[in-house]
């Protein structure tokens, strides 16, 4: 029939148009085109919003502001009764703030005996100068009767006063910086010696109630912790559970039942699998609480499933003619599975773990419920000692009433947003580099 | 039956029938049923497979000519419902029997898909692949001697021998389907089963194809299922004709495409069904 020669076709009469709703069809793609623009625009609009509300207030949280003093090493502060060859610990007790205060008075002219002059002073530099000089003086004592140019933590007040972020038409009295505070700041400011730096502190700090000296320094080690420990349990153990799922169970009703409790689990609410690790890891087992350990062993739990229906989506993708094939060879099943399809799954079983992964580093609730929402100083030495993670310090950051730590969350939150999107786009990479077609 | 036709068609393949006397069968189907689950495809079906001749399975879709190819290697062990009754020998030998392993006879009986399928790697690793898990070369001297060779004997060696390390996968449709001949052939089997194996070439790479088949059979011991009467009665020996799961009549390609004793297999080859 639709042979027809074209002689006839061109004495044949032309019929009368049909109506087949052309008009109504073409309608209807177009509204759903607007549609889903109108859809994708809301999408980029909200995480415009979102990106730069994150940013116009953390990126300041990059930056902190000191104050570059001579400080005088003074043995008559650090170690009046000069004890300290036979106890060290006089070096740990000495009144280091007095070191830089004196250094400060210097510098600003003031008159020691002038006691409201000397009282506002008080709250200009941070209280980590304390530790800053210890660390200093403990690492080499000869240093003392010496005098050396310090970058002191100027106080987190001063610090949002520097960066422009406190309101100096407010009154004074409901104002936390002084005007007296506010003319040195401008007269040191002038002079060059107070200025911001790069704020290495905030990737190296642990928690601290002063905002000055807090960092993530024992949040990002906790979570690399977790990181390795369930990329080390969860990606074996979710590959051969996939690999014999997919590949050399036999299909029946009990794997039937297998496959839809793994699709339930990874849909099970994140605190659900943090109550089980409490009850199971921490009380029964004994384990100890707020350990990056225990934190990644329940998020070990909670990414199996993901890695799982990844890994058998990736291991079901591969063509079944490539299975005939090296079976036809006289393959045995193990070495057609590890030989042929698991090399081509691979791609597939990365971007599933590594998506898993970052689900898990973002991941909040079930950490709260084993304890790692705590406050912890010192770095963890290992994955036993307590610790804390990125979005669990930002949730305590969270807390907090101060401006300078809402400052340090919206940091942490960029910093915890750049992982996220490293792993991503790696994610994307490795499936593009690698994706096969047949 | 007409008499001339067959004393002419007696002339025509006098070889073949003198080389009658010293027919060895290779394998051997006695009663071979398979179930998928409840349903069964296969109904008895005694089918000889004879030493150093294509053996061609014609019939219509879903006929059954593609399930008993598969149990001749055992490839229908691959489906979870699938049963096979009856009993096939290789060699006087039940390939269904517990002694028997699946990998060893799937090295002695190897197979070709309708669709090529080079795993994606390179040429040369695509045929080393079968001799390496086999253990058939000590030496990377000999592999590459079983990968020559085995691709001399599949008609490919002098389109490929420049891109040995060049992926598979890159080939043309009907070098791919050589490839996949070589890589049969280099773990040296002494049944080729072959699957539509041009059902997916064009006619160019088809004749290539076949003409390679019937270069083989002075090694090896072919079955070939097509759907192309003309391939079969240019490829084979004998001809088998299958129809709704039953083996409708065997015998010589000559006679079955001249004189056939079944009416089904008279009216399937004429085209007038299938």
């Amino acid at each position: 029939m639709t042979d027809i020669p074209l002689d006839t076709m061109a004495g044949a009469v032309a019929r009368p148009r049909r109506d087949i709703g052309l008009k109504a069809r073409y309608a209807a793609e177009r509204r759903f085109r607007i549609y889903g623009v109108i859809a994708i625009s809301v999408g980029l609009a909200f995480l415009a919003i979102m990106l730069i509300t994150i940013v116009s207030k953390g990126y300041t949280a990059f930056w902190q502001t000191t104050v570059t003093l001579p400080i005088s090493f003074d043995e008559k502060v650090i170690d009046p009764s000069n004890k300290r060859a036979t106890d060290p610990s006089v070096l740990i007790k000495a009144n280091y703030p007095k070191l830089a205060e004196n250094a400060l008075v210097a510098k600003l002219g003031i008159d020691p005996a002038n006691k409201p002059m000397m009282l506002k002073l008080k709250g200009f530099l941070s209280e980590g100068a304390r530790v800053q000089l210890r660390d200093i003086v403990s690492a080499d004592p000869s240093v003392i009767g010496t005098t050396r140019d310090v970058n002191i933590l100027a106080a987190a007040n001063l610090d949002s006063a520097f960066k422009g972020q406190i309101d100096l038409s407010v009154d004074e009295a409901r104002r936390k910086v002084s005007n007296q505070q506010i003319d040195w700041m401008n007269k040191l400011k002038a002079d060059g010696v107070m200025a911001e730096h790069f704020n290495t502190g905030l990737f190296t700090y642990g928690a601290s109630s002063r905002p000055e000296t807090s960092g993530m320094g024992v949040a990002i080690i906790g979570s690399f912790y977790m990181m390795v420990i369930v990329l080390v349990l969860a990606l074996p153990i979710g590959v051969a559970a996939s690999i014999y799922l997919e590949e050399f169970a036999k299909k029946n009703r009990f794997t039937d039942l297998i496959e839809v409790n793994i699709n339930n689990l990874a849909a099970v609410p994140s605190i659900v699998f943090g109550l089980l690790g409490l009850a199971v890891f921490i009380n029964f087992l004994g384990m100890p609480r707020s350990a990056a350990f225990v934190g990644g062993l329940v998020l070990t739990l909670m990414t199996l499933p993901t890695i799982i229906i990844a890994t058998r989506a990736a291991l079901a993708a591969v063509p079944p003619s490539i299975r005939s094939a090296a079976l036809g060879l006289g393959a045995s099943k193990m070495q057609m599975v590890f030989q042929h399809i698991l090399p081509l799954a691979a791609p597939g079983i990365l971007t599933g773990t590594i998506i898993g992964l970052a689900r898990a580093l973002g991941e909040t609730a079930p950490l709260l419920l084993i304890g790692m929402v705590a406050f912890v100083a010192d770095y963890p030495k290992t994955p036993f000692d307590p610790a804390t993670a990125l979005p669990v310090q930002i949730y305590m950051w969270a807390n907090e009433a101060e401006r300078a730590f809402v400052e340090r969350m919206s940091g942490a939150i960029i910093i915890l947003l750049v992982f996220l999107m490293a792993m991503n786009i790696t994610a994307i990479v490795l499936r593009r580099r690698f994706e096969r077609r047949w | 039956m007409n008499i001339m036709t067959e004393q002419s068609l007696e002339n025509a393949v006098g070889d073949k029938m003198n080389a009658k006397s010293n027919e060895v069968i290779k394998m051997r189907g006695d009663k071979v049923g398979v179930f998928y689950g409840e349903k069964q495809a296969l109904f008895d079906v005694n089918l000889d497979v004879r030493q150093n001749q294509v053996t061609a399975l014609i019939g219509p879709s879903g006929c059954g000519k593609s399930t008993f190819l598969r149990c001749l290697n055992r490839m229908n062990d691959t489906i979870d419902s699938a049963r096979v009754t009856g009993k096939i020998t290789l060699d006087e030998d039940d390939i269904y029997d517990k002694n028997i392993d699946v990998v060893e006879l799937r090295a002695r009986v190897g197979m070709v898909f309708q669709k090529p399928n080079p795993f994606p790697k390179s040429i040369y690793e695509n045929v080393a692949y079968g001799p390496r898990i086999h253990g058939l070369a000590k030496r990377k001297s000999d592999m590459d001697q079983i990968v020559e060779s085995s691709l001399k004997k599949a008609a490919i060696w002098n389109e490929v021998k420049d891109r040995l390390q060049e992926p598979g996968t890159g080939l043309s449709g009907g070098q791919q389907q050589r490839l996949c001949i070589a890589r049969a052939i280099a773990v040296s089997p002494e049944v080729i089963l072959m699957d539509e194996p041009c059902s997916a070439l064009d006619p160019i790479a088809t004749a290539r194809v076949e003409e390679l088949i019937d270069e083989l059979r002075q090694n090896y011991t072919i079955v070939i299922v097509t759907h192309s009467m003309q391939q079969a009665a240019r490829v084979s020996q004998r001809t088998a004709m299958f129809h709704l799961g039953y083996l409708v009549e065997e015998g010589a390609t000559d006679k079955m495409f001249t004189n056939p004793d079944d009416k089904r297999t008279q009216d399937y080859i004429t085209g007038r069904f299938g």
